[in-house]
């Protein structure tokens, strides 16, 4: 945003004590007020919104990078928990894995093979050579991939269906996930950066759309719209069902004058909190070392002057690559950890609204190019998207409350859970507008 | 007092002035030419004189009527013509739509200007419906000029109309300009080429830092062997 | 005899619809292409602006209905476009008032304006969610067949059938009027030509005298125009759904910047060829081999991609074109 002239901030040092204080104090009264399950709840996915928010400030607030498929990542890193932590489904491997898995290189091969031409041939032959061998590898590819696909779909189609996982600790998950986004932001990075920016977000638009329609298409993956349910908690979190059967945490709960149930759902809560907090301290060190370090100082110099940053002998592009993938990375984690929090792989819940622009709301809210400012971003409009689905009703309750009943009052009060899209909206331009650096603007 | 008056122009485009008292004068149907070393301030007189830049000092009087304060849009509509160094035609529209993107503020018939464009520029109606952008430097630079000349400007201004364009079409653009002049028009114009520019000058101005150096008839500065010598190569 | 029937079964389930499909891209990406030409910035909101303008034509639609007009043959909505265009100009040009006018102003970065977009997408998906709800709705009404199945394979012999839907007929032939019409008025009108001056040459254009706050209003009602015209379109053609317009964008997008960015030629190109490869990947071959190839059963669909991945194609069209010719098909503005 480096075309607005800055602002000085007010508040300076203080400016983001005082923001996260107010956070703190929307999450305790929400506690308070509605009960310690939902407040904690909201902070939950509002950490994991923020790791998200994080990564996007990588790509967007330290180089400039417009990436419009944001929620493709979220996406793929969601995979990760269904590869990697549910039980392997049995035969599926033996049955059709290693079909899929020969039919997958064959699609690598062929790509690499198209681009080794592209690079050594050239002319008419060069077009024939790649449009052949292209055409040639798809088939082989399906010629392999479609029955083994259909083998596994086979087994067991009402509860499985699937190729299953690995059967590993979920934690394991959370890295492969940042691996899985990363890999595909590497494709996407490789094509359409080093083009005009526009280019970047409307390929990164595609490979969005493109990742969300296979999680939902490809069953023998993660059971498409058949959801994949029961992918286990990672460590250290435990079942509310163990906790409750458990003698001694059910002394201890009613030695604090709680019942079973509630103290065994905000214990769970607790350790939720205290795992994504950890994670999101160990991004934020990571990415704030990574800002004030030399690399984080060029990749500044490239996004305000690219020009300049290529005339001192830079490879933009290569810089802008790499950060694009980190960013991805770190969106792929995040998704990783979202889907092991719902425990469910839901593809058909992956809207572009929800998990790319709000994200991006976030991040310039919250003050593009700072760390902090994302994080902030994410808890603070994380809250506001579940509370405004929750004050718009009422909100149309009060205004809608002089008018006579009829089908225009209906109609009103039954749209009035839309408002939040509209307030987002209003939202991301008022804050573009007025306070084009964020709530806490980059130093 | 002449057709063209611009008196001690000072100012910049940011806290640094780059112009110092700068004057400019151009009399009805002469060729006035600005010379002067790199960084001397040249174009930027120019678009001082055109608008394009705010004074701090001075005025500018266009046939009498003090125009200092106008946009320069408002200038064009007083009689003021510019053609930029670059980007200064429409590429991907033919030449005659460029013409008539010239004549845009007119709302009376301009195809009789058009025909004498044409008649000064004869390649142009040559390749009237061709695009602006198709055409060699050369040509594009008539098709400059005679966008400029649609508005029947008494004053045309040109920003070194010669950059990157060989010899030969170079002198037949300064023939072009001298006919130009015939008409009536007065013509303040910046050049690199400076010993050719003040050959067909009528009055010629040596800036150096954004002031006045040497002023006088272009023969005269042509003779001067300061001038030859600091500024002519000899 | 099956030549014939293969060649209505191309006819049938890939020519007629992927051109009828093609005309209400080529539209959406004409208005996407104008706006990068004026405005200079990819317009995120160009889907949500066509849903919103549907949604305003259905609403007017729905009233005309109430009040017992009709077009007789024709679909009701056509007498209600030019309402739904006046309420969708009205509103963009008020959105350019209170949002895009400032950046203009600071001259801010294209990519400043693409973000900006995007809010007045959120808005504008918002609030065409509150006008008409999420649901699936069909407006169409009046005749249902310029050529029957049934009467067709009566009238042929034919063991094909083949469809021509009226909606097909009037997509294609509204959008031909609308797109002739678009370049006689950029190409011959003074108010045209200075939009094309302006998108060729912004600062020369401001010296010549044209008024960039006219070029500006003239596109952004041209805007209005071509997206509500290619969602009603869409709609009638299929059935209006607010999410799925969203999801067009792409296809869209696709279409501009395969035919070149700021190229109104290349726009509608770029629609047909998107849509023309859309439908032909994911058409089942099946039917149309077994023609040709006699006493051959095939053993699968033939199906290169599921319609699912349709999007697959828009984005593998628009990398290859990236990848070799990042101007377009007709250069547009150059990277």
């Amino acid at each position: 945003m480096s075309t607005h002239q800055p602002k000085a901030a007010r508040g300076g040092a203080l400016r983001a004590p005082l923001f996260f204080t107010i956070i703190a104090l929307l999450i305790a009264i929400e506690g308070m007020t509605r009960g310690w399950n939902g407040a904690l709840g909201i902070l939950n996915m509002g950490l994991i919104s923020a790791v998200i928010a994080l990564g996007l400030n990588l790509q967007w607030g330290y180089a400039g990078l417009f990436n419009s498929g944001v929620v493709g990542f979220v996406a793929l890193g969601g995979l990760a928990p269904v590869l990697v932590a549910m039980p392997p489904t049995p035969g599926a491997f033996a049955g059709g894995g290693w079909g899929i898995l020969i039919a997958l290189c064959i699609a690598v091969a062929t790509v690499v093979a198209a681009v080794w031409l592209n690079h050594n041939l050239k002319g008419k032959a060069r077009a024939v050579a790649i449009i052949v061998t292209l055409i040639a590898g798809f088939f082989l590819y399906r010629a392999v991939f479609d029955p083994a696909v259909a083998v596994i779909e086979k087994i067991n189609p009402s509860a499985q269906g699937n190729l299953g996982g690995l059967g590993l600790p979920t934690l394991i998950a959370w890295p492969v996930g940042a691996v899985l986004a990363a890999g595909a932001a590497w494709v996407v990075g490789k094509t359409a950066l080093g083009l005009r920016s526009d280019y970047l977000a409307i390929a990164t638009l595609g490979i969005g759309e493109i990742i969300v329609a296979v999680l939902r298409n490809e069953e023998w993956l993660a059971r498409g719209v058949l959801n994949v349910n029961g992918i286990p908690r990672p460590w250290p979190v435990p079942y509310e069902i163990d906790l409750q059967a458990n003698a001694d945490f059910i002394a201890r709960a009613a030695g604090m004058g709680l019942d079973p149930v509630t103290a065994s759902t905000i214990t769970v809560k607790l350790l939720w909190t205290a795992l994504f907090a950890l994670v999101l301290i160990g991004l934020l060190l990571l990415a704030q070392l990574a800002l004030k370090s030399p690399w984080g100082r060029m990749m500044r110099a490239i996004r305000d002057n690219e020009i300049a940053a290529a005339a001192m002998g830079k490879n933009v592009t290569r810089r802008h690559l790499q950060i694009f993938v980190l960013g991805a990375a770190v969106m792929g984690l995040g998704g990783a950890m979202m889907i092991s929090l719902d425990g469910q792989m839901t593809p058909s819940g992956y809207n572009p609204l929800r998990y790319t622009f709000l994200i991006w709301v976030m991040v310039i809210v919250g003050g593009s190019g700072n760390n902090w400012g994302s994080v902030l971003g994410g808890l603070l409009i994380w809250y506001l998207w579940i509370k405004a689905e929750v004050w718009g009703p009422t909100l149309m309750g009060l205004i809608t409350a002089h008018l006579s009943d009829g089908a225009v009052k209906q109609h009103l009060v039954d749209s009035a859970a839309h408002m939040r899209l509209i307030v987002m909206g209003l939202v991301l331009l008022l804050v573009l507008r007025f306070s084009p650096r964020g709530l806490l603007p980059e130093r | 007092m002449s057709f063209l008056d611009a008196s001690d122009m000072t100012g910049g485009y940011g806290a640094a002035d780059i112009l110092h008292g700068c004057t400019l004068k151009v009399e009805k149907g002469q060729i006035a030419v600005i010379v002067g070393p790199n960084g001397a301030g040249k174009s930027t007189a120019m678009k001082a004189v055109f608008g394009m830049l705010k004074l701090r000092g001075g005025s500018v009087k266009l046939d009498g009527e003090d125009i200092t304060t106008l946009s320069p849009q408002d200038r064009v509509k007083k009689g003021m013509g510019f053609v930029p160094q670059v980007n200064n035609v429409f590429p991907t529209m033919s030449v005659e739509e460029n013409l008539e993107m010239g004549a845009f503020i007119r709302h009376d018939d301009f195809h009789e200007t058009m025909e004498q464009v044409y008649d000064l520029f004869p390649i142009l109606r040559e390749k009237r419906y061709q695009n602006a952008g198709e055409l060699s430097g050369g040509q594009r630079q008539q098709v400059a000029v005679g966008r400029a000349l649609m508005t029947k400007p008494k004053l045309l201004m040109l920003d070194e109309p010669t950059a990157g364009v060989s010899p030969i079409v170079m002198d037949e653009l300064f023939d072009r300009i001298i006919e130009v002049a015939r008409t009536g028009i007065s013509i303040l114009m910046v050049e690199q080429n400076a010993r050719q520019a003040l050959e067909i000058a009528d009055m010629g101005y040596v800036l150096v830092q954004g002031a006045n150096k040497y002023t006088d008839t272009g023969a005269a500065l042509m003779a001067d062997p300061d001038v030859r010598r600091t500024f002519l190569g000899g | 005899m099956d030549l014939l029937n293969a060649l209505v079964a191309v006819l049938n389930y890939i020519i007629v619809p992927a051109t009828a499909y093609g005309a209400q891209l080529a539209l959406g990406a004409l208005g996407v292409t104008l706006i990068y030409g004026i405005l200079r910035f990819s317009n995120f909101a160009h889907g949500d602006t066509m849903a919103f303008g549907t949604a305003l034509t259905i609403l007017v639609t729905w009233g005309l209905q109430g009040m017992g007009i009709s077009a007789g043959p024709l679909p009701t909505a056509l007498l209600a476009l030019p309402f739904g265009i006046a309420l969708t100009a009205a509103f963009m040009l008020a959105t350019d008032r209170v949002v895009y006018r400032y950046y203009r102003r600071v001259r801010a970065a294209p990519v400043v304006l693409t973000m900006v977009s995007a809010g007045v997408m959120f808005v504008m998906n918002g609030l065409t969610r509150v006008l008409i709800g999420v649901d699936e709705i069909r407006f169409a009404d009046g005749a249902r067949f310029v050529i029957s199945p049934q009467e067709f394979k009566a009238w042929t012999g034919l063991a094909e059938p083949l469809a021509l839907r009226s909606t097909q007929v009037i997509t294609v032939v509204t959008a031909a009027l609308v797109v002739v019409w678009l370049f006689w008025f950029l190409a011959k009108t003074r108010t045209g030509k200075s939009m094309r001056a302006f998108s060729d040459n912004e600062d020369l254009a401001l010296l010549s005298g044209i008024d960039p706050n006219r070029v500006v209003a003239v596109t952004w009602i041209l805007a209005a125009a071509l997206t509500t015209i290619a969602g009603t379109l869409y709609g009638l053609d299929k059935t209006f759904k607010a999410f799925n317009y969203f999801q067009l964008l792409l296809p869209i997008f696709a279409a501009a910047v395969v035919g070149g960015l700021g190229s109104p030629i290349g726009a509608i190109a770029g629609g047909f060829v998107i849509a023309y490869s859309e439908v032909a990947v994911t058409y089942a071959w099946k039917k149309v081999a077994t023609y040709i190839v006699p006493g051959w059963e095939a053993d699968s669909l033939m199906q290169l991609l599921s319609t699912e991945y349709k999007f697959a194609v828009s984005f593998t069209i628009l990398i290859i074109v990236l990848l070799f010719k990042p101007t377009g098909l007709f250069k547009g503005k150059s990277v």
